[in-house]
């Protein structure tokens, strides 16, 4: 259930800061510590349980990774909610069909 | 802060009465065609009343007289176009601290309406994920219908 997790790993609010700094650019583990008062392990370990969410993905490059947002990661509730207004508006068109009909 | 925005879900559908009709079809009409199957009274839907009016209520009346709310009206222009807060949380109950909005346009087309729908701020679920997370548990909640969607698919 990706979308649980998704929704989890958001509420702690260090890892949601982490989860800020990638929106705002891509970066190495080194970088997002540089700019929270965490440990390296800390943002590791957030970084796991985001990429886990399917939050963010991370691409090797060279001897580290960089790490960005994966901007699939509210994706499953959104689907969601893209299917729940289709069959919303469907009874709608039908409904305003039927008050067309003589 | 940076804002995580997903993008809005918009869906337009057309219809074959003028726009006047299609709108109050749309907002006095609501308990008429809304899926039941997405009520949030204990007795069932009975009612769904839209105030029309800037900062109206928007609320389901259960078929026993019980009220739920749904959210707000935030714009209200007749015929034309619509805001909503939208304020129900993933397992579909009210949450005052949650703020999604819906907006419905209204079109002429030919002898019909083309409606357009856009729920947004999406990324506020995102925000009250610590109330919702364990809603997504709810079997009636948003993720019980995807796991049941996802079953099927």
């Amino acid at each position: 259930m990706t979308d649980i997790s998704a929704l989890s790993a958001l509420a702690d609010p260090t890892r949601r800061r982490v989860f800020e700094r990638l929106a705002e650019a891509p970066a190495s583990v080194a970088d997002i510590t540089r700019g929270l008062s965490v440990s390296q392990p800390a943002v590791s370990q957030h970084l796991k349980v985001l990429r886990e969410a399917g939050l963010v993905a991370g691409t090797a490059k060279g001897a580290s990774t960089i790490y960005r947002i994966d901007p699939a990661g509210l994706g499953p509730l959104r689907a969601w909610i893209d299917r729940f207004w289709d069959a919303q508006l469907e009874a709608y068109r039908k409904a305003a069909e039927a008050e067309e009909k003589p | 802060m940076t804002t995580i925005a997903p993008s809005p879900v918009v869906k337009t559908v057309t219809v074959p009465c003028p726009p006047d009709r299609a709108f109050r079809l749309f907002t006095e009409g609501m308990g008429t065609w809304w899926l039941p199957s997405h009520s949030v009274t204990k007795s069932g839907q009975d009612k769904v009343v839209i105030e029309p009016m800037s900062g109206g209520a928007w609320y389901e009346i259960g078929k026993e007289g019980e009220r739920c709310e749904w959210g707000r009206v935030l714009a209200w222009e007749p015929l034309a176009r619509l805001v909503l807060d939208w304020q129900l949380s993933a397992d579909f109950a009210f949450d005052p601290s949650l703020h999604t909005e819906v907006e419905v346009t209204f079109q002429p087309e030919g002898k019909g309406t083309a409606v357009r729908l856009e729920h947004r701020k999406l990324e506020n679920y995102g925000n009250a994920a610590g109330q919702i997370a364990q809603a997504f548990d709810s079997p009636n909640g948003w993720g019980g219908l995807l796991a049941a969607f996802a079953a099927k698919a």
